[in-house]
C-alpha cells in the first residue's frame, strides 16, 4: 500500500511537471516519473521479503530472501535514466547558450557535439 | 552455424564503437577514414551473419544463445527465428547503405559512425532478445544515440525538435518500463518464453497492453505520431535514412512479436490494431498533402506506411502477417531510396523545398530514375515491390472480410500517388512559369556529379569522396525494389515462414525457455 501511494504521488507529480512549460520542468517531470516507475518495479518483486538474495551457508531462510531480479532491473533503469537526464540538461544548456543565435542552418557547426 | 555467432551482431558493433572512441579520443571529428573502414566492415560482417542466420532458420529451426551460461529465465537470451533473421538482414543492409550515403553527403565524421554503430547494436539486440526487459535496454541503446544524431549539427530548430523527440521517446520508454514492471509483478517473469499466452489472465493482459501502448508510441502509430515528422524533418539527410529504416520499424517488429507471443494472437483485440491501422494510413497520407518540401512529404508518408504494417498484424492470419512482414521489408528499402534522393538534392542544391526546385529530370537523369521508380514502388504500381506487398495485404483483408481496410488501402495508395506526382512535378519536370529569379534554382551546369561550389550545407561536403557514392546506394535500393517486385516469390516464401512462426509460437517459446 505504501509503495502504491509513493508511486501514485511520484507519477502524479511527474505528470504535473510534464504539463508545465519549459524544458527544465519537463526534466523534473521525467526524474519524478522515473523514480515512480522504479519504485513500481521494486514493488513488483514483493516488498515484504527483505533478506539478502544469496543462497548458501549462513542463509537460513531462502523464502525470506528478496527477489534480486527487480533490483537488477531498477539498477539498469536508473543508469539509463541518469544518462538521459544528463543529456536533457545538456540540451537545456545548449538551448540557453544558443538562445540569441539566428535560426540559420548555414551557421551550423558540425564539431559542436553536445 | 554455431550459436555463439548470435552474439556477434550485438558485440561487434558495440565493441567497434568502444574501440573507435578509445583509438581517437580527440580525433573523432577529424578524418573519417579509419572509422569508416571499421564501421563499414563491421556492418558488412553483421550482414553476412544475418544472411547465414536466415538460411539456417528457414526450415523452422530457432537458434538461441543463453549469455553467460545462466539458466533460462535469468540469462539474457538471444533468439533468432526467421522473422528476426529477416529483420537483421534488412537492418544491416540499410545501415551499410546509409553509412555509404553518409560518406557521400559528408556527414560521416567519426562521431556519426560511432553513434550509428551503437544505434545499430540496439536494433540488432532488440530484434534478437528473448525477454522484455532486455528489449527495453536495447531500445534505449538505440534511442540514446539517435537523440544525439538528431541534433548534432546544432541550430535552434534542431534543438527544439530534439527536445520534443527526446521527451516523447523518454515518456514512451518510461511507460514501457512501467508495463514491464507491472507484468513482472503479475506473472513473475519477463522472459517471452514463459510469458507465452500469459495475457489470457486479465491482469497480465492489462500490463501487456501498457507495453504495447508504449511500442505504439515508438512506432509512430496515429494518434501518437506527431513526434516523427517534426523531428525527422530537421535531421541530416543520411541520419534520416538511418532513422526511417530502423527506429519505428523496431517498434513495429516488437508489436508483432509481443502480441503474437504474450497475447498468443488473441482475436478479441485485433479490431484495435485494425482501427489504428486504418486511421494511421489515412491521417498520415492526408497530412502529407499540405507539405512543401520533399523531406516533410516523405516523413508524413512514413506515418501512413506504418498503418499498412499494422494492418498485417490486425488481420493476424498467415496471409495477413506475411503480407505485413513483406510490406515492412520492401518499404524499408524503398523509403530509404526516396529519402536518399531527397537528401542528395538537399546536399547538392542546398534545399529540398519544392518551390525552389525544378527541371532536375534533365540535369539529373539517374536521380530522376531512382526517384521515379521508388516513388512508384511506394505507391504500389506493378510490377514493383510495393504492388506485391499491397496486393497480398488486400487479398488477406478480403479473405477476412475487412472491406473498410481494403478500401483504405486503395484510397490511401491513390493519395500517395498524388503526393508522389506532386513531388515529381515540382522537382523533376521543367517549371511552367519562370520562378522567382535565381531562388537557388539549379541550372544545367550544376548536377550531382559536378556540384555547385556555392552550396555548403555541410561544411565538409566539399572535400569528400566521389559524388558517385551519392547515387550508388539509392540506385541499388531502387534495383532491389524492381527485383523484389518481379521476383517476389523467394522473399514471399520467407515472409510466410516468418508469419507461420508468429501464428504458431511453440518453436520460438520452446527455444527461449530451454537451455
Amino acid at each position: 500500500m505504501t509503495a502504491a501511494i509513493v508511486v501514485g504521488v511520484l507519477v502524479a507529480g511527474g505528470v504535473w511537471f510534464l504539463a508545465q512549460p519549459g524544458l527544465l520542468r519537463v526534466i523534473f517531470g521525467f526524474v519524478l516519473l522515473g523514480h515512480g516507475v522504479n519504485v513500481l518495479i521494486l514493488a513488483s518483486g514483493g516488498l515484504d521479503r527483505r533478506g539478502a538474495p544469496f543462497v548458501g551457508e549462513g542463509v537460513e531462510d531462502v523464502a525470506a530472501a528478496a527477489d534480486p531480479l527487480p533490483q537488477a532491473f531498477v539498477l539498469t533503469a536508473v543508469v539509463i535514466a541518469f544518462g538521459v537526464t544528463v543529456y536533457l540538461l545538456g540540451l537545456l544548456r545548449a538551448e540557453s547558450t544558443a538562445g540569441d543565435d539566428s535560426d540559420d542552418d548555414s551557421q551550423d557547426d558540425v564539431e559542436a557535439g553536445p | 552455424m554455431t550459436p555463439v555467432l548470435l552474439a556477434l551482431p550485438v558485440l561487434a558493433p558495440l565493441g567497434a564503437a568502444g574501440l573507435l572512441v578509445l583509438w581517437s579520443r580527440n580525433h573523432l571529428g577529424g578524418s573519417p577514414a579509419v572509422p569508416r573502414v571499421v564501421g563499414w566492415g563491421v556492418t558488412a560482417t553483421v550482414l553476412a551473419v544475418s544472411v547465414t542466420l536466415l538460411t539456417d532458420t528457414l526450415d523452422g529451426e530457432v537458434q538461441t544463445l543463453q549469455l553467460g551460461g545462466w539458466p533460462p529465465g535469468i540469462a539474457i537470451v538471444l533468439v533468432a527465428d526467421v522473422l528476426a533473421a529477416l529483420m537483421m538482414t534488412v537492418t544491416a543492409l540499410l545501415v551499410l547503405l546509409s553509412l555509404v550515403f553518409a560518406a557521400a553527403t559528408g556527414e560521416d565524421d567519426g562521431h556519426m559512425i560511432v553513434l550509428a554503430m551503437v544505434l545499430s547494436t540496439g536494433v540488432y539486440g532488440a530484434v534478437l532478445t528473448g525477454d522484455l526487459f532486455s528489449l527495453f535496454v536495447f531500445v534505449e541503446m538505440m534511442l540514446v544515440p539517435s537523440y544525439v544524431l538528431l541534433i548534432r549539427s546544432g541550430g535552434q530548430r534542431r534543438l527544439a525538435a530534439g527536445q520534443r523527440y527526446v521527451s516523447v521517446n523518454l515518456l514512451a520508454s518510461t511507460l514501457f518500463l512501467a508495463g514491464v514492471g507491472l507484468l513482472y509483478g503479475v506473472t513473475g517473469t519477463v522472459s517471452l518464453g514463459e510469458l507465452a499466452g500469459a495475457a489470457r489472465a486479465p491482469a497480465a493482459a492489462i500490463a501487456t497492453a501498457v507495453v504495447l501502448l508504449a511500442l505504439g508510441i515508438k512506432s509512430a502509430v496515429v494518434p501518437w505520431h506527431s513526434w516523427l515528422p517534426g523531428s525527422y524533418a530537421v535531421a541530416g539527410p543520411a541520419v534520416v535514412v538511418l532513422f526511417s529504416g530502423l527506429l519505428t520499424k523496431v517498434g513495429v517488429y516488437a508489436l508483432f512479436r509481443v502480441y503474437a507471443v504474450v497475447f498468443d494472437g488473441d482475436r478479441r483485440w485485433l479490431w484495435v490494431f485494425l482501427v489504428l491501422a486504418v486511421i494511421t494510413m489515412v491521417v498520415g497520407v492526408l497530412a502529407a498533402l499540405g507539405e512543401r518540401s520533399m523531406r516533410s512529404v516523405l516523413t508524413f508518408h512514413m506515418v501512413s506506411q506504418i498503418g499498412y504494417m499494422l494492418l498485417g498484424l490486425g488481420l493476424f492470419t498467415t496471409a495477413g502477417l506475411s503480407a505485413g512482414v513483406f510490406f515492412l521489408i520492401q518499404y524499408v528499402l524503398v523509403k530509404a531510396a526516396l529519402l536518399m534522393c531527397a537528401g542528395a538534392i538537399e546536399v547538392t542544391y542546398g534545399t529540398d523545398e519544392l518551390r525552389r526546385l525544378g527541371g532536375l529530370g534533365r540535369t539529373e537523369p539517374a536521380l530522376a530514375i531512382a526517384f521515379g521508380v521508388s516513388a512508384l514502388a511506394l505507391v504500389g504500381v506493378p510490377p514493383l515491390s510495393g504492388f506485391v506487398a499491397k496486393l497480398h495485404l488486400v487479398q488477406a483483408a478480403v479473405s477476412e472480410q475487412h472491406y473498410v481496410a481494403v478500401a483504405a488501402v486503395a484510397v490511401v495508395s491513390l493519395l500517395t500517388l498524388t503526393s508522389m506526382l506532386k513531388l515529381w512535378n515540382a522537382v523533376f519536370t521543367e517549371p511552367e512559369h519562370s520562378a522567382p529569379p535565381d531562388a537557388g534554382r539549379p541550372t544545367a551546369s550544376t548536377s550531382v556529379l559536378a556540384p555547385a561550389p556555392a552550396v555548403a550545407l555541410f561544411p565538409k561536403a566539399g572535400r569528400i569522396a566521389p559524388r558517385r557514392l551519392l547515387l550508388a546506394p539509392m540506385l541499388l535500393l531502387t534495383g532491389l525494389a524492381v527485383v523484389l517486385g518481379l521476383a517476389a516469390e523467394p522473399l514471399l516464401e520467407v515472409c510466410e515462414r516468418a508469419a507461420e512462426g508468429l501464428i504458431d509460437v511453440r518453436a520460438y517459446v520452446e527455444a527461449v525457455s530451454s537451455p
